[in-house]
């Protein structure tokens, strides 16, 4: 792919103010396509998921979950006190009182014992089978696409060009580091080191991981990949680790919009609904607009 | 890749279709997910296409597990506690009580529909014929699991004794247990697997747990055991089997008491 500068003059609410800043072609279309399915099956996956978590709101280590011994690692649940039911969540051992959120919710007097609350389920209402039908149907689409985006990014070199992290972005890291925490963001062609590192962990370590301990719950794959439970350390601890990633892809996602808000929303959201992005001006040594690939 | 020219209005259009978009997105965000309630029923078509998924992942795993595949077996180590049971766990309804009274001296399993010999056949003469010890494990629907150790029948035997005929499709097991009241009368619960399951290695007719007489929680006198397939595959309290080619005027017509309830047909995932 070839990347397409042409000079532009800066408009929009949060162009930098410069007649010299280019828009650059940064993102190919099935980089776009596959970043909205993403996006939309994310959604409904994660929503579904609370809710078929809701069926047993508990967590395990091993192979069976412990009923006679106690392997319980994470708990929501609802207890009776004497200031009426209030909703609780354990984690190793440690106990909050989560009321209104976790373990005891809804409408203001008409609360019920849930997991997660109504507003984080599809469906609202409690219902496992509806939850299981539609996070296996994204669960197809997620994997499906995930598969052509590998496809495709081997093949216009997206993964090569911008994702393969290089010695030189282990030297940028920690300048990389203070840039984010000081807001200062660089728009250029290519990705910095920490987005990189977002990027590949998203795409190549949990997403990866998500459908893999997926599968390990599935008694029939079981049969197909009987290591894969023993690789994980069994069924319960298979589902933990999904559980763990998705909280690790929610984390992911708050970080991914926040960065969007603080780099120039119209910009950056342009760049993945149209691929045309707005790079900063040519400074002294920036020779990124000028990359091609 | 194809450069493009962006033309003024071009741009301008993206920048609408952003803010349509963006306007969409909360739209949906602010009316919370009960948005979708409304078109999830069963027999609604967005279920129905979203239902198209099960069939994808049915028709893959079997493709990959093939007929088979065993469900991995454990040790006697690992069985560390009760199997835990669920669903019903003490059957009130009269004829099951009346057996249970006898010690199941009366209780026989019948054997029907699309097969050339129809059986009727005692307890003892189901545990005369050869058996299997498996130690698996047991995962619920909701998503917890258990260990435990299973002696049975192996169906496959059942099922030849039978013979079962070319056309059956499906085995239907029938169970005492009521499992729901509707108005039109009890609900006795029932599912169905088909014969590619029936005939697997692992699926017995269990009447021993961990080395006893399967007790009337875990339901006694037998239940199925389909370990490739999730808990609610696997009745209990069975007093029939029935080889059919449908199950489409059973119950709701989807395959069982919790299908009916909107749970998938095929429990392999």
């Amino acid at each position: 792919m070839e990347s397409v500068a042409r000079s532009q003059s800066a408009t929009g609410p949060d162009a930098p103010v410069s007649s010299d800043s280019t828009l650059i072609y940064r993102q190919s279309r099935w980089t776009r396509l596959t970043h909205w399915i993403w996006a939309i099956s994310l959604f409904f996956m994660l929503l579904s998921g609370l809710q078929i978590f809701n069926a047993r709101p508990q967590l395990y280590i091993g192979k069976q979950s412990g009923f006679g011994y106690n392997n319980t690692i994470f708990e929501i649940g609802a207890v009776n006190t004497d200031a009426g039911p209030r909703g609780y969540t354990e984690i190793f051992g440690h106990r909050f009182d989560t009321t209104g959120v976790l373990g005891w919710s809804g409408p203001p007097g008409n609360e019920t014992a849930r997991g997660f609350p109504s507003w984080a389920t599809i469906p609202s209402y409690y219902d496992l089978g509806t939850a299981r039908v539609i996070h296996f149907f994204f669960a197809w689409i997620l994997t499906t696409t995930l598969l052509v985006w590998l496809v495709a990014s081997l093949v216009n070199g997206h993964i090569r060009r911008d994702l393969a992290p290089r010695l030189d972005d282990l030297r940028r890291l920690p300048r990389d580091i203070v840039d984010h925490a000081k807001l200062k963001f660089h728009h250029t062609r290519e990705y910095n080191t920490l987005q990189k590192m977002a990027y590949g962990g998203v795409l190549f370590v949990l997403l990866p991981l998500m459908i893999i301990t997926g599968l390990a719950m599935s008694p029939s794959m079981n049969s197909v990949l009987p290591f894969l439970n023993e690789l994980l350390g069994g069924r319960q601890t298979a589902r933990t680790i999904h559980f763990t990633v998705m909280l690790l892809l929610v984390g992911f996602f708050i970080i991914h919009i926040l960065m969007i808000l603080a780099a120039g929303p119209i910009n950056e959201l342009r760049s993945i609904i149209t691929g045309w992005y707005r790079t900063d001006p040519p400074a002294h040594d920036d020779k990124t607009t000028e990359r091609s690939a | 890749m194809a450069k493009f020219e962006i033309s003024p209005n071009f741009q301008i259009s993206r920048r609408k279709f952003l803010t349509a978009a963006s306007l969409g997105a909360s739209g949906i965000m602010l009316s919370g997910c009960d948005a979708f309630d409304s078109q999830l029923s069963i027999g609604s078509g967005l279920r129905g296409f979203l239902e198209n998924a099960n069939g994808l992942t049915y028709r893959a795993q079997r493709l990959l597990a093939g007929r088979d595949a065993l469900a991995p077996e454990f040790t006697e180590a690992d069985i560390r506690q009760p199997q835990r049971p669920n669903g019903v766990t003490a059957p009130d309804d009269d004829t099951y009580k009346g057996l249970l009274a006898n010690n199941f001296a009366d209780w026989r399993l019948e054997v029907s529909g699309l097969v050339e010999k129809p059986l009727s056949l005692s307890r003892e003469q189901l545990q005369n014929m050869p058996s299997r010890t498996q130690i698996t494990r047991h995962d619920c629907v909701e998503g917890w699991s258990c260990i435990a150790k299973w002696t049975g029948t192996p169906l496959s035997l059942v099922l030849d004794q039978a013979v079962v005929k070319p056309q059956a499709r499906y085995v239907m097991f029938h169970c005492l247990d009521t499992i729901d009241r509707s108005l039109s009368g009890d609900i006795k619960y029932y599912g169905t697997i088909d014969l590619i399951d029936a005939r697997h290695p692992q699926t017995i007719l269990a009447y021993g747990l961990n080395g006893k007489p399967l007790p009337v929680e875990n339901g006694a006198p037998l239940r199925v055991r389909v370990e490739r397939q999730l808990g609610y595959k696997m009745p209990k309290y069975l007093y029939k089997i029935e080889l059919v080619d449908s199950f489409a005027n059973v119950g709701g017509g989807r395959g069982g008491y919790w299908e009916d309830n909107g749970y998938d047909w095929y429990g392999g995932i």
